[in-house]
Formats: C-alpha cells, sequence, structure tokens
C-alpha cells in the first residue's frame, strides 16, 4: 500500500441508527473508485454497517454522542477507520471472540463479520474514553486467496 | 423497511423490502411478532427478493424470529437471497439451520 492517500473523506454523524445506511453507503461508493468487484464493494458495506453500529450500540449505549468516519484511498486498497468517544472496550481480547456480546439479537457477529471481509482490521479502545476499528481492504487480496 | 404479511394455513409469510440493519431489525420484529403470536401459525417463509442488504443485526432479527418458530416445531423458509445477503447468512451459519427455496410457491409446497 502506497504511503499518501490519494483521496480522503471525514464524515462525522450523530450516534442514530438512521446513519448507519447513508455511513455504508458513502463508503461503498468512495471504495467503488477503485476497481473492487461488486462483492469486495458488499463486503466492505456490511464492514462499515458493524462497525458504525458497534460504536452506537456499544459505544454509546443509550447516549447521544457523535460518530465519525475517516476514508482513505490509495492505488491499490482502501482504508476505513470508524471511531467513537463512548464507553469502550475493557478486554478486546474477549470481545474479539465469537458470540461475545451484550446484545442477544446481534449475536456478537460484528467483529467477525469485519475480520473476515476485510483484509487487516485493528480494534483499539480505552475503557471511558472510546473506541477506534481500522480496517483496510486491499484490491489484490482476492487473487491471493 | 416494508414487511407485507398474510397467512396460509399453519404458515405466514412476510415480504420483506429494503435493507436489513439495526435502524429496521425493530420494524421486521414489530411486523413479524405479533402475527406469529395473534395468528395460529408455526412456520414462517421470509421472501427477501426486495432485501438488498443484510448485517449482524439483521442476521440477529431473523435467528430470533427463527427461535420461535422452533419452539413452536414449525419451520421456516428463506425465499429468493440475492448473492449480497445470501453471503452474509452463510458466513453467519444460518443456512445451516434454516430452508431456501426458488419461489414462495415452492417454499409453501414443502411445508
Amino acid at each position: 500500500m502506497s504511503k499518501e492517500p490519494k483521496n480522503v473523506l471525514h464524515m462525522e454523524f450523530s450516534s442514530r441508527s438512521e446513519n448507519i445506511a447513508f455511513a455504508r453507503t458513502a463508503a461503498a461508493i468512495f471504495a467503488a473508485q477503485l476497481d473492487f468487484t461488486v462483492d469486495q464493494i458488499d463486503e466492505i458495506k456490511v464492514a462499515i454497517s458493524e462497525a458504525v453500529s458497534n460504536a452506537i450500540i456499544h459505544g454509546y449505549k443509550s447516549r447521544s454522542g457523535m460518530v465519525r468516519l475517516d476514508l482513505r484511498l490509495f492505488d491499490d486498497a482502501v482504508e476505513a477507520v470508524v471511531s467513537d468517544d463512548g464507553a469502550g472496550i475493557a478486554d478486546i481480547a474477549w470481545a474479539m471472540q465469537p458470540g461475545r456480546t451484550t446484545d442477544a439479537d446481534r449475536m456478537g457477529l460484528g467483529l467477525v463479520f469485519i475480520k473476515e471481509y476485510m483484509d487487516d482490521m485493528k480494534l483499539e479502545s480505552q475503557p471511558g474514553e472510546g473506541t477506534r476499528v481500522t480496517m483496510r481492504k486491499h484490491l489484490t487480496a482476492q487473487l491471493q486467496h | 423497511m416494508k414487511v407485507d404479511i398474510r397467512k396460509q394455513g399453519s404458515t405466514l409469510i412476510a415480504q420483506v423490502a429494503g435493507e436489513m440493519d439495526l435502524h429496521t431489525s425493530e420494524a421486521f420484529r414489530l411486523a413479524i411478532d405479533p402475527a406469529m403470536a395473534s395468528l395460529a401459525v408455526k412456520n414462517l417463509i421470509l421472501v427477501l427478493t426486495n432485501v438488498s442488504f443484510i448485517d449482524s443485526s439483521g442476521v440477529g432479527a431473523i435467528l430470533g424470529r427463527y427461535r420461535t418458530v422452533k419452539e413452536r416445531q414449525g419451520r421456516m423458509v428463506l425465499v429468493g437471497l440475492c448473492p449480497a445477503v445470501k453471503r452474509v447468512l452463510d458466513t453467519a451459519g444460518v443456512l445451516q439451520i434454516t430452508e431456501i427455496a426458488d419461489s414462495e410457491r415452492r417454499a409453501l409446497a414443502r411445508l
């Protein structure tokens, strides 16, 4: 991945579930500047949807706050960073395991989907300060499988 | 999110249109749960032909209804999965526990 992004997009929006579709659609359109397949764009949409949903549900719970989506486009990859100033995660290793959830109807699958559909994923969090998920998808990754 | 519901015999048929995520899964639940409770049905056919997107919140909403169906010893059939939706349901393991049919007619014929 080259060092300097060719394009960047910063969005900041209220932690309302109405904004999830807006965030994933924006990310899909942004990523489509590269020659990703339709399947790969669909995967990016799911990953963004999960990260933003996590920020709303786990980061802010019932409180209102701001969620940030930072997109960077490189020659051969797109990077998305979803961050919040919410509750944070005390035990990241625990949170990364399938089925770990505080919300029964989401099955703890959110982070599993991000790991499955993106090529790189990094979760950083400080309890009481917020959470930051960095995800990358590479153009050539599908050829490597 | 739009959900049209009708009953045929012991089966509830729900036509779902839109994107299934955290925001819309509540509307999905509110459309199906009261109908499952008030109508004497045990099976559920979800027609997802017009669902273009689903994430883990949508998967959770489907699995929640699947639990209700199982409690009634019924069956759930999913109809009309586009590639994006099918992929997510496959990753989540949903396709291993529910049935899939090409059309509503074929789904009904199975039950």
